[in-house]
């Protein structure tokens, strides 16, 4: 088994000010995905949802700035870490994690313990 | 495209991995390939140098791809397949070539591979290659890893179709796909395969030194997919074959017209995937549509160099037991199902194939088939050539209709053979002044050095005083694109 990080980028505007139909769904969507993970064979490891990129504040070099890093129409909105099989694996989960705004993005995680 | 996209910074990166330099003994091989190209295997070689060059383009795949089973890492795979090449050119002078050399080179490259294990140098450093274990195998008990099943001369299982499918998998970029077919299946150096595709050696090498890590660190499994899957899957491994094919048919730019060693490369790998997959429709709608348009490729050219029409090509020429063949073939892909796009192209390229004179084609059954092509494909180009089709079903003025709803869609801007098979009709109904203009659209968006004297000349004659009114009774010549369907179809894809 592997580990995947699966990022979800989606449109940040949608849920602004969501009407509690958009958020109850949104979560309903995430809770069935949460168990769909087990079913299919892999291991939901972590995750969270970030608040959006307004909150967001970036440091490079020394030089805190207000914003994100970068001012895109899609932003992260938040991840899962998974545990799959493959990639091909992880695809197949990655496929059922709701973004109905946007899309996800699969990244192996790096093993840095060296060897 | 794929072809004339050097990677900027791509060249930054290909010392990093240090894996993408050319073997002596693939090079020494691959480079002796004409010699034994034609040869069937039947004939007694006397040149081990051609021995050695024919075992590289026929067993190359299979080879790498059994011992990918042991090594588990493609580069120690490759590293070790390499390494029983230049073994081969060392041993077989003095003990004769082996009676099935592809079995030697197996046991010689899997035996290596096995030596490397032991010293535990790869798996140590990398994250190892996931082999699926054929069924009813335990991966520990793997016959390919006990040193002694070596020499039972037990099968070794045909790993080839996984060796295919990792190379093209989506998760990789449709370049990268191209890349490591060349570079993996069909055993090419990266030197070579820059060479096709008219890119700088080191942005290949970073190209392919790429691909193999991101396999390697992103877990893409070495595995022939499921049923669910393959469908979509197998539609991407044809493409890349086509897409060789259709760069080697026609090539995208520089002097030559054909780069006959692409187009051989991918008839051997339709070939290939034939064999293995001999259930599937849509591979044998490749196979015959590469067999039905490579059957021209004697006739596309005069002695000149100068690229020839369908319609001005010499019949007599044409490889008629290929024709004989992909026709065969595309008829039987067609027969159950649904059609896919392969054996539809297939059909339409039978149907110019058996006609016998460019008059005598079936533009009806033509016009029909691009309609369930267009159906089955829905790409602009396709359009473009059911217009041409059209055109000579119902007049010239038909088919510019039709172009001219292209024009408007605007996917097509920047291809060479709308504004090609537009002038075109233009000509055919006596416009000269709008023909020679298109013609010029044509000239700026070609890079082929055939294709552009064929539209530089067609402009002369529109620019010549007495020849500015050709009769619209003449059914002239149509464009190269449109008129040659397989390999355009695919290009703008």
């Amino acid at each position: 088994m592997a580990e995947y990080v699966i990022l979800i980028y989606e449109n940040e505007s949608s849920y602004i000010d969501p009407s509690p139909e958009v958020w109850q769904e949104a979560m309903a969507a995430h809770g069935r995905f949460a168990e769909q993970v087990g079913e299919q064979g892999g291991k939901l490891l972590g995750g969270n949802a970030l608040q959006p990129t307004p909150t967001a504040t970036s440091i490079r070099g020394d030089v805190v700035t207000d914003g994100p890093f970068a001012e895109t129409k899609e932003a992260l909105g938040g991840f899962y870490l998974i545990e799959a099989r493959d990639l091909d694996h992880a695809l197949q989960i990655a496929k059922l994690c709701p973004a109905p705004f946007g899309g996800v993005e699969v990244r192996p995680v790096m093993n840095t313990s060296g060897g | 495209m794929l072809p004339a996209d050097p990677e900027a910074g791509g060249g930054a990166e290909a010392g990093s991995g240090g894996a993408e330099t050319g073997s002596g003994a693939a090079e020494a091989a691959s480079g002796d390939a004409e010699a034994g190209a034609g040869d069937a295997g039947g004939r007694w070689i006397t040149d081990v140098g051609a021995a050695v060059a024919e075992a590289h383009r026929r067993e190359w795949a299979y080879v790498l791809a059994a011992t990918v089973r042991v090594a588990r890492d493609i580069d120690t795979a490759q590293d070790c397949v390499q390494d029983a090449y230049a073994a081969a050119l060392d041993t077989w002078p003095r003990q004769g070539v082996p009676r099935n050399p592809g079995a030697w080179l197996t046991t010689t490259a899997r035996r290596r591979a096995l030596d490397v294990l032991r010293r535990g140098r790869t798996l140590r450093a990398k994250l190892p290659l996931l082999v699926e274990p054929a069924p009813a195998q335990d991966p520990e008990l793997d016959p390919g890893l006990d040193p002694g099943a070596e020499h039972d001369g037990g099968p070794i299982p045909d790993d080839r179709l996984r060796l295919v499918f990792t190379c093209c998998h989506p998760a990789l970029a449709r370049e990268a796909q191209v890349a490591l077919t060349l570079r993996l299946v069909c055993g090419l150096t990266t030197a070579e395969i820059a060479q096709a595709f008219l890119v700088a050696e080191p942005t290949m090498a970073a190209r392919v030194t790429r691909a193999k890590k991101k396999i390697s660190a992103a877990r893409i499994p070495y595995r022939v997919p499921g049923a669910a899957e393959l469908p979509e899957r197998l539609d991407a491994v044809l493409t890349v074959v086509h897409l060789l094919y259709t760069t080697g048919h026609t090539a995208p730019a520089g002097a030559q017209l054909v780069r006959a060693e692409l187009v051989e490369r991918a008839a051997d790998l339709a070939r290939m995937l034939a064999a293995l997959m001999p259930d599937e429709q849509e591979v044998r709608g490749l196979l015959a549509l590469i067999l039905l348009t490579d059957a021209r490729r004697g006739a596309r050219v005069d002695s000149g160099g100068r690229l020839l029409l369908l319609a001005e090509q010499d019949r007599s020429q044409w490889d008629q037991a290929a024709i004989a063949q992909g026709s065969r073939l595309a008829a039987g892909a067609l027969r159950r199902g649904r059609p896919g796009r392969f054996a539809l192209q297939a059909a339409i390229a039978a149907v110019h194939a058996q006609a016998r004179t460019y008059a005598e084609t079936d533009w009806h059954q033509l016009v029909r088939l691009y309609g369930e092509l267009l159906a089955a494909w829905p790409s602009p180009v396709v359009a473009l050539n059911r217009a041409v089709a059209l055109a000579m079903v119902q007049g010239p003025g038909a088919g510019l209709a039709e172009i001219g709803v292209l024009e408007q869609d605007g996917r097509l801007a920047g291809y060479r053979y709308l504004p090609a098979a537009k002038a075109d009709l233009l000509r055919r109904l006596g416009r000269a002044d709008e023909a020679a203009h298109a013609y010029r659209a044509a000239l700026e968006l070609a890079d082929n050095a055939a294709e552009r004297s064929f539209l530089a000349g067609r402009i002369a004659e529109l620019t010549q005083p007495e020849l500015t009114q050709p009769g619209p009774t003449q059914p002239g010549p149509t464009q190269p694109g449109p008129t040659q369907p397989g390999p355009t179809a695919a290009r703008a894809e």
